[in-house]
């Protein structure tokens, strides 16, 4: 079944969570070459280690962009208007990532109705990685 | 500690050209499986003119076309990818990257600052994405934090 559309949107409704599969070296050496970000840390285990961490760990952007997933699941992807995170914790390999949002205000820009939804990424162990929010046109 | 000369440097305007092949394995790699990314018709159904890209893929043309820029500029300021974190990530989109697009970077250091008695480092980046016709495209914001 199709969950309640945004065009019907309420202060307080929750987008589907997307849950993803747990974080592997073949995801991140995947989203290494796709995204142009070539850093070695979240590919590389011996750059990791020489930088003081126990083993690669994942791109922050990977779960931003599984964010924006969970997002434009819900909502077309030409009425975000924005998308903000913070990266307040690092997500370890082998980690399940779960993405929730719930709109938290409803707000009108230059005559567009929109809705400004908090936005989380946790990991299975209730570990909260990502903090954030997007702006999406409702109409 | 990095200097605050910084603030206000520039790298190189770039551009880059929007190919196809690249939004469908940015899709792919982030288990997208609308079709809008891959398939040229199920795109133009949608009302786009081409395949369009996820909207973190913003941050992807920033780093594929400045990957060599940035590098340098991170290097004069000092900084070794080993201590750097990425700390928050902002877009404020104008319209969606689409396949065939010729975007135009602009990117500027717009803050440094210290925080912890000088134990971690913030370096604020801006980066201004047009298109050939000379519209806005997308705004990112990025704070990248420097382990001292």
């Amino acid at each position: 079944m199709k969950p309640p559309g945004f065009e019907s949107v309420l202060l307080g409704s929750e987008l589907p969570a997307l849950t993803l599969p747990p974080i592997s070296r073949t995801t991140l050496a995947y989203y290494c070459g796709a995204s142009g970000d070539h850093n070695p840390m979240h590919v590389d285990c011996d750059f990791a280690r020489q930088a003081g961490y126990p083993d690669v760990f994942a791109h922050g952007m990977l779960s931003m962009a599984y964010l924006g997933r969970a997002v434009t699941d819900w909502v077309p992807l030409d009425r975000v208007r924005s998308f903000t995170v913070r990266f307040v914790a690092m997500t370890q390999l082998h980690e399940v990532v779960t993405c929730t949002g719930r709109v938290a205000e409803m707000l009108e820009v230059a005559g567009e109705k929109r809705a400004r939804i908090e936005l989380e990424a946790k990991t299975q162990k209730g570990v909260t990685t990502l903090k954030g929010e997007a702006v999406v046109a409702l109409q | 500690m990095i200097d605050k000369k910084f603030i206000g440097s520039e790298t190189p305007v770039r551009t880059f050209e929007v190919e196809r092949y690249p939004i469908r394995c940015f899709a792919r790699a982030i288990g997208e499986t609308n079709p809008i990314h891959s398939d040229e018709a199920a795109a133009q159904r949608a009302g786009f003119r081409s395949l369009v890209a996820p909207p973190t893929f913003a941050f992807c043309v920033n780093m594929m076309a400045s990957d060599a820029a940035l590098g340098q500029l991170f290097r004069e300021m000092g900084v070794s990818f080993l201590n750097l974190l990425h700390g928050e990530q902002s877009f404020t989109y104008h319209q969606p990257i689409v396949a065939g697009d010729v975007l135009t970077l602009r990117s500027r250091i717009v803050d440094v600052y210290e925080k912890k008695g000088g134990a971690l480092g913030f370096i604020v980046f801006e980066t201004a994405v047009a298109n050939e016709r000379g519209e806005r495209v997308v705004d990112l914001r990025n704070v990248s934090v420097v382990r001292n």
